[in-house]
Protein backbone atom coordinates (compact mmCIF):
# COMPACT_ATOMS: atom_id res chain seq x y z
CA UNK A 1 0.00 0.00 0.00
CA UNK A 2 1.24 3.11 -0.62
CA UNK A 3 0.29 6.77 0.88
CA UNK A 4 0.24 10.20 -0.09
CA UNK A 5 0.55 13.80 1.51
CA UNK A 6 -3.08 14.00 1.33
CA UNK A 7 -4.12 11.13 3.63
CA UNK A 8 -4.79 8.94 0.65
CA UNK A 9 -4.23 5.18 0.52
CA UNK A 10 -3.47 3.83 -2.69
CA UNK A 11 -3.39 -0.14 -3.34
CA UNK A 12 -3.07 -1.91 -6.74
CA UNK A 13 -5.42 -4.73 -7.59
CA UNK A 14 -4.49 -6.28 -10.51
CA UNK A 15 -4.37 -3.52 -13.08
CA UNK A 16 -6.31 -0.89 -11.27
CA UNK A 17 -5.82 0.94 -8.47
CA UNK A 18 -7.78 1.74 -5.34
CA UNK A 19 -7.93 4.47 -3.34
CA UNK A 20 -9.34 5.60 0.18
CA UNK A 21 -8.35 7.55 3.35
CA UNK A 22 -6.23 6.68 5.58
CA UNK A 23 -6.96 6.16 9.23
CA UNK A 24 -5.46 9.21 10.48
CA UNK A 25 -7.57 11.54 8.17
CA UNK A 26 -10.65 9.46 9.36
CA UNK A 27 -10.16 10.21 13.01
CA UNK A 28 -9.41 13.89 12.16
CA UNK A 29 -12.41 15.03 9.90
CA UNK A 30 -14.57 12.70 12.94
CA UNK A 31 -18.17 11.35 11.50
CA UNK A 32 -18.76 11.24 8.38
CA UNK A 33 -22.13 11.84 7.36
CA UNK A 34 -22.01 12.53 3.91
CA UNK A 35 -20.00 11.43 0.30
CA UNK A 36 -19.80 12.65 -3.15
CA UNK A 37 -18.31 10.14 -5.44
CA UNK A 38 -17.75 10.78 -8.83
CA UNK A 39 -18.96 9.18 -12.35
CA UNK A 40 -17.49 5.99 -13.02
CA UNK A 41 -15.72 6.46 -16.58
CA UNK A 42 -14.40 10.01 -15.97
CA UNK A 43 -10.96 10.98 -16.95
CA UNK A 44 -9.16 12.79 -13.82
CA UNK A 45 -5.98 14.23 -13.73
CA UNK A 46 -4.02 14.18 -10.98
CA UNK A 47 -4.90 17.13 -8.50
CA UNK A 48 -8.33 16.89 -9.36
CA UNK A 49 -11.19 17.28 -6.60
CA UNK A 50 -12.43 14.09 -7.47
CA UNK A 51 -14.96 13.15 -4.45
CA UNK A 52 -16.66 15.66 -1.61
CA UNK A 53 -16.51 14.03 2.38
CA UNK A 54 -18.84 15.95 4.43
CA UNK A 55 -18.31 14.95 8.20
CA UNK A 56 -19.87 16.77 11.15
CA UNK A 57 -17.46 19.10 11.05
CA UNK A 58 -16.18 20.16 8.33
CA UNK A 59 -16.37 19.73 3.98
CA UNK A 60 -13.05 18.01 2.68
CA UNK A 61 -11.66 16.44 -0.99
CA UNK A 62 -10.44 13.59 -2.41
CA UNK A 63 -7.77 14.62 -5.34
CA UNK A 64 -6.75 12.53 -7.91
CA UNK A 65 -3.67 10.67 -6.67
CA UNK A 66 -2.74 9.81 -10.46
CA UNK A 67 -3.66 10.40 -13.78
CA UNK A 68 -5.98 8.11 -15.24
CA UNK A 69 -9.53 6.73 -15.44
CA UNK A 70 -12.33 6.18 -12.64
CA UNK A 71 -13.32 2.88 -13.45
CA UNK A 72 -15.49 1.98 -10.69
CA UNK A 73 -16.99 3.73 -7.06
CA UNK A 74 -18.19 2.49 -3.96
CA UNK A 75 -21.47 3.42 -4.16
CA UNK A 76 -21.98 1.81 -0.18
CA UNK A 77 -20.87 5.14 0.84
CA UNK A 78 -23.22 7.32 0.06
CA UNK A 79 -26.12 5.45 1.69
CA UNK A 80 -23.60 4.48 4.95
CA UNK A 81 -21.01 7.41 5.09
CA UNK A 82 -20.17 6.36 8.71
CA UNK A 83 -17.82 3.30 7.09
CA UNK A 84 -15.51 5.77 6.14
CA UNK A 85 -14.57 5.84 10.48
CA UNK A 86 -15.05 2.01 10.74
CA UNK A 87 -13.01 1.23 8.17
CA UNK A 88 -11.61 3.57 5.85
CA UNK A 89 -8.88 0.94 4.48
CA UNK A 90 -11.02 -1.81 4.07
CA UNK A 91 -14.82 -1.19 3.36
CA UNK A 92 -14.67 2.44 3.10
CA UNK A 93 -12.42 2.55 -0.53
CA UNK A 94 -14.09 5.18 -2.58
CA UNK A 95 -12.99 4.46 -6.23
CA UNK A 96 -11.22 1.99 -8.46
CA UNK A 97 -9.30 3.88 -11.35
CA UNK A 98 -6.59 2.85 -14.49
CA UNK A 99 -3.59 4.38 -13.85
CA UNK A 100 -1.78 5.61 -17.04
CA UNK A 101 1.74 4.95 -15.65
CA UNK A 102 1.78 2.38 -12.56
CA UNK A 103 5.26 3.73 -12.51
CA UNK A 104 4.10 6.71 -11.05
CA UNK A 105 2.96 4.55 -7.56
CA UNK A 106 6.49 5.00 -6.88
CA UNK A 107 6.96 8.71 -5.81
CA UNK A 108 4.53 8.38 -2.90
CA UNK A 109 5.12 6.97 0.84
CA UNK A 110 5.45 3.89 2.30
CA UNK A 111 3.22 2.70 5.40
CA UNK A 112 6.83 3.29 7.38
CA UNK A 113 6.78 6.68 5.30
CA UNK A 114 3.48 7.43 6.22
CA UNK A 115 3.77 6.91 10.19
CA UNK A 116 6.68 8.81 10.01
CA UNK A 117 4.97 11.58 8.30
CA UNK A 118 1.88 11.94 10.25
CA UNK A 119 4.05 12.19 13.01
CA UNK A 120 5.50 15.22 12.16
CA UNK B 1 -7.38 16.37 3.57
CA UNK B 2 -4.75 19.04 5.14
CA UNK B 3 -4.22 19.05 9.18
CA UNK B 4 -4.97 22.35 10.56
CA UNK B 5 -1.40 23.04 11.88
CA UNK B 6 -2.20 25.99 14.41
CA UNK B 7 0.04 27.73 17.25
CA UNK B 8 -1.72 27.67 20.76
CA UNK B 9 0.95 29.94 22.16
CA UNK B 10 -1.20 32.99 23.56
CA UNK B 11 -4.35 30.66 23.62
CA UNK B 12 -6.19 31.40 27.08
CA UNK B 13 -6.67 27.79 28.85
CA UNK B 14 -10.16 27.36 31.41
CA UNK B 15 -9.82 26.02 34.74
CA UNK B 16 -10.89 22.72 33.32
CA UNK B 17 -8.08 22.85 30.88
CA UNK B 18 -6.14 19.51 32.72
CA UNK B 19 -9.06 17.96 32.77
CA UNK B 20 -10.04 18.13 29.48
CA UNK B 21 -6.46 16.66 28.55
CA UNK B 22 -6.76 13.96 30.94
CA UNK B 23 -10.34 13.14 28.97
CA UNK B 24 -8.26 12.89 25.74
CA UNK B 25 -10.11 16.12 24.59
CA UNK B 26 -9.06 17.29 21.23
CA UNK B 27 -8.23 21.15 22.01
CA UNK B 28 -8.80 23.58 19.17
CA UNK B 29 -8.38 27.78 19.57
CA UNK B 30 -11.23 29.18 19.68
CA UNK B 31 -12.05 32.82 20.35
CA UNK B 32 -8.71 33.61 21.79
CA UNK B 33 -9.19 30.56 24.06
CA UNK B 34 -7.76 26.43 23.56
CA UNK B 35 -10.96 24.57 23.77
CA UNK B 36 -12.29 21.01 23.91
CA UNK B 37 -13.92 20.40 20.14
CA UNK B 38 -14.68 16.86 20.96
CA UNK B 39 -13.70 13.63 23.32
CA UNK B 40 -12.72 10.57 22.33
CA UNK B 41 -16.87 9.71 22.13
CA UNK B 42 -16.81 11.70 18.47
CA UNK B 43 -19.12 14.99 17.88
CA UNK B 44 -22.02 12.72 16.65
CA UNK B 45 -22.69 10.59 19.65
CA UNK B 46 -21.34 13.59 22.00
CA UNK B 47 -24.43 15.38 20.21
CA UNK B 48 -26.72 11.89 20.56
CA UNK B 49 -25.62 11.39 24.67
CA UNK B 50 -26.70 15.02 25.40
CA UNK B 51 -29.85 14.79 24.00
CA UNK B 52 -30.49 11.01 25.89
CA UNK B 53 -28.88 11.52 28.97
CA UNK B 54 -26.57 14.33 29.76
CA UNK B 55 -23.49 16.43 28.55
CA UNK B 56 -20.75 18.78 30.41
CA UNK B 57 -19.82 21.47 28.51
CA UNK B 58 -16.90 23.41 29.58
CA UNK B 59 -18.20 27.02 28.87
CA UNK B 60 -15.78 29.22 30.84
CA UNK B 61 -14.16 30.99 27.58
CA UNK B 62 -17.61 33.44 27.62
CA UNK B 63 -17.67 36.43 29.50
CA UNK B 64 -19.02 36.51 33.09
CA UNK B 65 -19.76 40.28 34.21
CA UNK B 66 -21.54 41.50 37.65
CA UNK B 67 -23.35 45.02 37.06
CA UNK B 68 -24.07 47.12 40.20
CA UNK B 69 -25.98 50.49 40.50
CA UNK B 70 -26.40 52.43 43.74
CA UNK B 71 -30.01 51.52 42.96
CA UNK B 72 -29.51 48.08 43.56
CA UNK B 73 -30.47 45.45 41.10
CA UNK B 74 -33.45 47.42 40.01
CA UNK B 75 -31.21 50.73 39.24
CA UNK B 76 -28.76 48.27 37.60
CA UNK B 77 -31.93 46.93 35.18
CA UNK B 78 -32.88 50.53 34.19
CA UNK B 79 -29.28 51.52 33.30
CA UNK B 80 -29.04 48.71 31.45
CA UNK B 81 -32.15 48.98 29.29
CA UNK B 82 -30.66 52.17 28.10
CA UNK B 83 -27.81 49.58 26.06
CA UNK B 84 -30.63 46.65 25.34
CA UNK B 85 -34.09 46.60 24.08
CA UNK B 86 -34.90 44.31 26.70
CA UNK B 87 -37.49 44.81 29.83
CA UNK B 88 -35.63 44.23 32.49
CA UNK B 89 -37.45 46.50 35.19
CA UNK B 90 -39.95 43.67 35.54
CA UNK B 91 -37.24 40.94 35.75
CA UNK B 92 -37.62 39.58 39.07
CA UNK B 93 -35.31 38.11 41.67
CA UNK B 94 -34.09 34.54 40.99
CA UNK B 95 -35.01 34.87 37.22
CA UNK B 96 -33.04 35.23 34.28
CA UNK B 97 -33.95 37.04 30.97
CA UNK B 98 -32.38 36.56 27.27
CA UNK B 99 -30.83 39.79 26.32
CA UNK B 100 -29.37 41.47 22.96
CA UNK B 101 -26.19 44.84 22.67
CA UNK B 102 -27.89 46.67 19.90
CA UNK B 103 -25.80 48.74 17.76
CA UNK B 104 -26.60 52.46 17.00
CA UNK B 105 -27.72 51.44 13.67
CA UNK B 106 -29.79 48.80 14.91
CA UNK B 107 -27.62 45.68 14.66
CA UNK B 108 -26.55 43.31 16.99
CA UNK B 109 -22.99 44.26 18.87
CA UNK B 110 -24.06 40.70 21.07
CA UNK B 111 -26.37 38.72 22.57
CA UNK B 112 -26.64 37.96 26.30
CA UNK B 113 -28.03 36.17 29.78
CA UNK B 114 -28.95 39.14 32.30
CA UNK B 115 -29.65 37.29 35.55
CA UNK B 116 -31.14 39.58 38.70
CA UNK B 117 -29.09 38.07 42.08
CA UNK B 118 -31.34 40.88 44.57
CA UNK B 119 -28.35 43.27 44.87
CA UNK B 120 -26.99 43.21 40.88
CA UNK B 121 -27.42 41.73 37.73
CA UNK B 122 -25.04 38.86 36.53
CA UNK B 123 -24.54 38.93 32.97
CA UNK B 124 -22.89 35.92 30.61
CA UNK B 125 -21.45 37.42 27.10
CA UNK B 126 -19.76 35.51 24.22
CA UNK B 127 -16.34 34.83 24.74
CA UNK B 128 -15.05 36.48 21.86
CA UNK B 129 -17.36 39.90 22.62
CA UNK B 130 -16.68 40.32 25.93
CA UNK B 131 -13.66 42.63 26.23
CA UNK B 132 -16.04 44.83 23.61
CA UNK B 133 -19.14 44.04 25.89
CA UNK B 134 -17.40 45.56 28.95
CA UNK B 135 -16.03 48.78 27.23
CA UNK B 136 -19.53 49.14 26.08
CA UNK B 137 -21.00 48.96 29.78
CA UNK B 138 -18.70 51.21 31.07
CA UNK B 139 -18.77 53.41 28.48
CA UNK B 140 -22.61 53.81 28.34
CA UNK B 141 -23.22 53.15 32.06
CA UNK B 142 -20.94 55.27 33.97
CA UNK B 143 -23.52 55.29 36.90
CA UNK B 144 -22.81 51.05 37.05
CA UNK B 145 -19.71 49.25 38.76
CA UNK B 146 -18.89 46.71 36.10
CA UNK B 147 -16.96 43.37 37.73
CA UNK B 148 -15.46 40.95 35.45
CA UNK B 149 -15.53 37.32 37.37
CA UNK B 150 -12.14 36.35 35.72
CA UNK B 151 -11.39 33.49 38.49
CA UNK B 152 -14.60 31.88 37.66
CA UNK B 153 -15.17 28.80 35.26
CA UNK B 154 -18.66 27.93 34.05
CA UNK B 155 -19.68 24.83 33.42
CA UNK B 156 -22.90 23.79 31.61
CA UNK B 157 -24.97 21.17 32.19
CA UNK B 158 -27.25 19.51 29.85
CA UNK B 159 -30.20 16.78 29.09
CA UNK B 160 -32.89 14.71 30.57
CA UNK B 161 -30.35 13.82 33.21
CA UNK B 162 -28.77 16.88 33.91
CA UNK B 163 -31.72 17.62 36.76
CA UNK B 164 -30.76 14.34 38.77
CA UNK B 165 -26.60 14.73 38.40
CA UNK B 166 -26.41 18.27 39.57
CA UNK B 167 -28.97 17.56 42.12
CA UNK B 168 -26.93 14.70 43.59
CA UNK B 169 -24.44 17.62 44.53
CA UNK B 170 -27.05 20.37 44.75
CA UNK B 171 -30.38 19.37 45.80
CA UNK B 172 -31.22 23.44 45.89
CA UNK B 173 -31.75 22.73 42.47
CA UNK B 174 -34.56 20.99 41.88
CA UNK B 175 -37.03 23.15 42.30
CA UNK B 176 -35.80 25.27 39.64
CA UNK B 177 -37.83 25.71 36.76
CA UNK B 178 -36.49 27.35 33.25
CA UNK B 179 -34.54 30.80 33.69
CA UNK B 180 -34.35 30.58 37.04
CA UNK B 181 -31.40 31.66 38.64
CA UNK B 182 -30.09 31.79 41.95
CA UNK B 183 -27.02 30.87 44.57
CA UNK B 184 -27.22 27.30 45.88
CA UNK B 185 -25.05 25.82 48.54
CA UNK B 186 -23.02 23.23 47.70
CA UNK B 187 -20.45 21.17 50.37
CA UNK B 188 -17.47 23.86 51.06
CA UNK B 189 -19.29 27.30 49.76
CA UNK B 190 -21.94 28.38 46.63
CA UNK B 191 -22.13 28.13 43.17
CA UNK B 192 -24.66 30.16 41.17
CA UNK B 193 -26.83 28.11 38.96
CA UNK B 194 -29.36 29.23 36.14
CA UNK B 195 -31.57 26.60 34.32
CA UNK B 196 -30.64 27.41 30.96
CA UNK B 197 -28.50 26.47 28.17
CA UNK B 198 -27.79 26.30 24.33
CA UNK B 199 -28.58 22.90 23.36
CA UNK B 200 -32.48 22.87 23.72
CA UNK B 201 -32.82 20.58 26.58
CA UNK B 202 -33.16 20.93 29.77
CA UNK B 203 -30.29 21.98 31.86
CA UNK B 204 -28.27 24.43 33.71
CA UNK B 205 -25.04 26.83 33.71
CA UNK B 206 -22.75 26.81 37.07
CA UNK B 207 -20.64 29.62 37.76
CA UNK B 208 -18.03 28.83 40.26
CA UNK B 209 -14.90 29.38 41.35
CA UNK B 210 -11.76 28.48 39.04
CA UNK B 211 -10.13 26.63 42.18
CA UNK B 212 -13.25 24.43 42.59
CA UNK B 213 -13.83 24.04 39.45
CA UNK B 214 -12.25 20.42 38.03
CA UNK B 215 -13.09 19.04 41.63
CA UNK B 216 -16.98 19.97 40.69
CA UNK B 217 -17.09 18.93 36.75
CA UNK B 218 -15.12 15.31 38.03
CA UNK B 219 -17.99 15.09 40.52
CA UNK B 220 -20.30 15.63 37.99
CA UNK B 221 -18.93 13.52 35.61
CA UNK B 222 -19.04 10.53 38.08
CA UNK B 223 -22.65 10.71 38.74
CA UNK B 224 -24.63 8.04 36.37
CA UNK B 225 -25.12 9.21 32.94
CA UNK B 226 -22.82 11.95 32.56
CA UNK B 227 -19.90 12.79 29.47
CA UNK B 228 -18.55 14.87 28.64
CA UNK B 229 -19.03 17.09 25.34
CA UNK B 230 -16.94 19.50 23.37
CA UNK B 231 -17.39 22.55 20.78
CA UNK B 232 -18.76 20.37 18.00
CA UNK B 233 -21.45 18.83 20.00
CA UNK B 234 -22.46 22.27 21.32
CA UNK B 235 -22.68 23.78 17.72
CA UNK B 236 -24.82 21.00 16.38
CA UNK B 237 -26.92 20.68 19.61
CA UNK B 238 -27.85 24.85 18.83
CA UNK B 239 -28.45 24.46 15.94
CA UNK B 240 -31.04 21.78 16.00
CA UNK B 241 -32.27 23.93 18.53
CA UNK B 242 -32.72 27.08 16.23
CA UNK B 243 -30.73 29.08 18.75
CA UNK B 244 -28.19 31.89 17.39
CA UNK B 245 -24.29 31.98 17.14
CA UNK B 246 -23.14 35.52 17.08
CA UNK B 247 -20.60 36.20 14.53
CA UNK B 248 -22.24 33.74 12.25
CA UNK B 249 -26.29 34.22 12.74
CA UNK B 250 -26.32 37.45 14.19
CA UNK B 251 -24.19 39.83 14.46
CA UNK B 252 -23.74 43.96 13.54
CA UNK B 253 -25.02 43.49 10.28
CA UNK B 254 -28.41 41.81 11.64
CA UNK B 255 -31.22 43.50 13.33
CA UNK B 256 -33.24 41.86 15.84
CA UNK B 257 -35.96 41.85 13.46
CA UNK B 258 -34.68 40.53 10.76
CA UNK B 259 -32.80 37.77 12.99
CA UNK B 260 -36.46 36.71 14.11
CA UNK B 261 -35.61 38.07 17.57
CA UNK B 262 -38.65 40.19 18.24
CA UNK B 263 -40.05 37.42 20.56
CA UNK B 264 -36.55 38.71 22.76
CA UNK B 265 -38.09 42.29 22.91
CA UNK B 266 -40.82 42.92 25.43
CA UNK B 267 -43.75 44.91 24.41
CA UNK B 268 -43.40 47.55 26.79
CA UNK B 269 -40.12 48.70 24.69
CA UNK B 270 -41.63 47.95 21.08
CA UNK B 271 -43.88 51.18 19.54
CA UNK B 272 -46.20 52.00 21.95
CA UNK B 273 -44.96 50.40 24.92
CA UNK B 274 -44.77 52.70 28.15
CA UNK B 275 -40.86 52.36 27.72
CA UNK B 276 -40.79 52.22 24.35
CA UNK B 277 -37.27 52.83 22.47
CA UNK B 278 -34.51 54.30 24.64
CA UNK B 279 -31.87 51.87 23.51
CA UNK B 280 -29.17 52.58 20.60
CA UNK B 281 -30.22 51.84 16.99
CA UNK B 282 -34.27 52.07 18.27
CA UNK B 283 -35.36 54.31 15.74
CA UNK B 284 -34.48 51.45 13.12
CA UNK B 285 -35.77 48.63 15.33
CA UNK B 286 -38.76 49.80 16.03
CA UNK B 287 -39.59 51.08 12.76
CA UNK B 288 -38.81 47.37 11.70
CA UNK B 289 -41.62 45.84 14.56
CA UNK B 290 -43.67 48.09 12.68
CA UNK B 291 -43.22 48.13 8.87
CA UNK B 292 -40.92 44.59 8.97
CA UNK B 293 -37.65 43.93 7.87
CA UNK B 294 -36.58 43.30 4.31
CA UNK B 295 -34.92 39.84 5.08
CA UNK B 296 -35.62 37.48 7.68
CA UNK B 297 -33.42 34.55 9.60
CA UNK B 298 -35.19 31.19 8.71
CA UNK B 299 -34.66 27.40 9.61
CA UNK B 300 -33.45 25.47 6.23
CA UNK B 301 -33.84 21.78 5.47
CA UNK B 302 -31.97 20.43 2.45
CA UNK B 303 -33.95 17.77 0.53
CA UNK B 304 -30.74 15.83 -0.06
CA UNK B 305 -28.14 14.59 2.31
CA UNK B 306 -25.44 17.36 1.02
CA UNK B 307 -24.71 19.56 4.11
CA UNK B 308 -25.11 23.53 3.25
CA UNK B 309 -22.54 25.01 5.25
CA UNK B 310 -22.20 28.49 6.11
CA UNK B 311 -21.73 31.18 3.23
CA UNK B 312 -23.72 28.93 0.85
CA UNK B 313 -25.68 31.24 -1.73
CA UNK B 314 -29.30 30.84 -1.78
CA UNK B 315 -31.42 30.97 -5.00
CA UNK B 316 -35.30 31.05 -5.85
CA UNK B 317 -34.88 28.93 -8.65
CA UNK B 318 -33.15 26.30 -10.15
CA UNK B 319 -31.08 28.20 -12.49
CA UNK B 320 -30.89 31.90 -13.11
CA UNK B 321 -31.48 34.66 -10.86
CA UNK B 322 -29.79 36.64 -8.06
CA UNK B 323 -29.34 35.43 -4.95
CA UNK B 324 -32.00 35.81 -2.45
CA UNK B 325 -30.19 35.00 0.46
CA UNK B 326 -27.34 32.92 2.18
CA UNK B 327 -26.77 30.28 4.69
CA UNK B 328 -25.15 31.37 7.91
CA UNK B 329 -25.02 28.43 9.92
CA UNK B 330 -24.91 24.77 8.39
CA UNK B 331 -24.34 21.06 8.98
CA UNK B 332 -25.77 17.92 9.76
CA UNK B 333 -28.05 17.61 12.85
CA UNK B 334 -27.52 14.29 14.55
CA UNK B 335 -30.90 13.55 16.06
CA UNK B 336 -32.65 14.92 12.84
CA UNK B 337 -30.42 12.65 11.36
CA UNK B 338 -30.38 15.22 8.40
CA UNK B 339 -28.26 18.31 7.09
CA UNK B 340 -29.90 21.32 8.61
CA UNK B 341 -29.04 25.09 8.14
CA UNK B 342 -30.09 27.88 8.87
CA UNK B 343 -29.69 31.35 7.30
CA UNK B 344 -31.41 35.11 5.58
CA UNK B 345 -33.40 35.38 2.96
CA UNK B 346 -35.48 37.64 1.68
CA UNK B 347 -38.85 38.13 3.44
CA UNK B 348 -40.66 37.65 0.42
CA UNK B 349 -39.15 34.03 0.51
CA UNK B 350 -39.45 33.13 4.15
CA UNK B 351 -42.42 31.49 4.74
CA UNK B 352 -42.03 27.89 5.85
CA UNK B 353 -42.16 25.19 3.10
CA UNK B 354 -41.18 28.18 -0.27
CA UNK B 355 -38.47 26.01 -2.60
CA UNK B 356 -35.22 27.71 -2.24
CA UNK B 357 -32.15 26.20 -3.93
CA UNK B 358 -28.46 26.51 -2.48
CA UNK B 359 -25.20 26.57 -4.76
CA UNK B 360 -22.97 23.44 -3.17
CA UNK B 361 -19.93 23.22 -5.35
CA UNK B 362 -21.25 24.94 -8.40
CA UNK B 363 -24.92 23.02 -7.92
CA UNK B 364 -28.12 24.28 -7.16
CA UNK B 365 -29.38 21.81 -4.75
CA UNK B 366 -32.98 22.13 -3.97
CA UNK B 367 -33.50 23.34 -0.33
CA UNK B 368 -37.13 23.95 2.13
CA UNK B 369 -37.75 26.44 4.33
CA UNK B 370 -38.55 25.24 7.57
CA UNK B 371 -40.24 26.16 11.18
CA UNK B 372 -37.29 26.56 14.10
CA UNK B 373 -36.18 24.57 15.90
CA UNK B 374 -35.62 21.25 14.05
CA UNK B 375 -36.18 19.55 17.05
CA UNK B 376 -38.34 20.14 20.02
CA UNK B 377 -37.08 22.28 23.08
CA UNK B 378 -37.27 20.40 26.56
CA UNK B 379 -37.49 23.51 29.05
CA UNK B 380 -38.79 22.61 32.69
CA UNK B 381 -40.71 25.52 32.09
Amino acid sequence: MKFTEDHEWLRVEGDLVVVGITEHAAEQLGDVVFVELPEPETMVTKGDEVCVIESVKAASDILAPLDGEIVEVNGKLTDKPAMVNTDPTGAAWFFKMRVEDMGALDEYMSEDEYADFVAG
Amino acid sequence: MADGHTSHADLRRTPLFALHQALGARMVPFAGWEMPVQYPMGVLREHLHTRTAAGLFDVSHMGQVILRHPGGAAGAAAALERLCPQDFATLAEGRQRYGLFTSDAGGILDDLMVANFGDHLFLVVNAANALADVAHLRAGLPDCTVEVLTAHALIALQGPGAEAALAALAPGVAGMRFMDARTVAVPGGEIRVSRSGYTGEDGFEISLPAAEAEGFARALLDQPGVAPIGLGARDSLRLEAGLCLHGSDIGPDTSPVEADLIWAIQKVRRPGGARAGGFPGADRVLEQITHGAPRTRVGLRPDGRAPMRGGTALFAAEAGGEAVGHVTSGGFGPSVDAPIAMGYVASAHAAPGTPLWGEVRGKRLPVTVSPLPFHPHAYRR
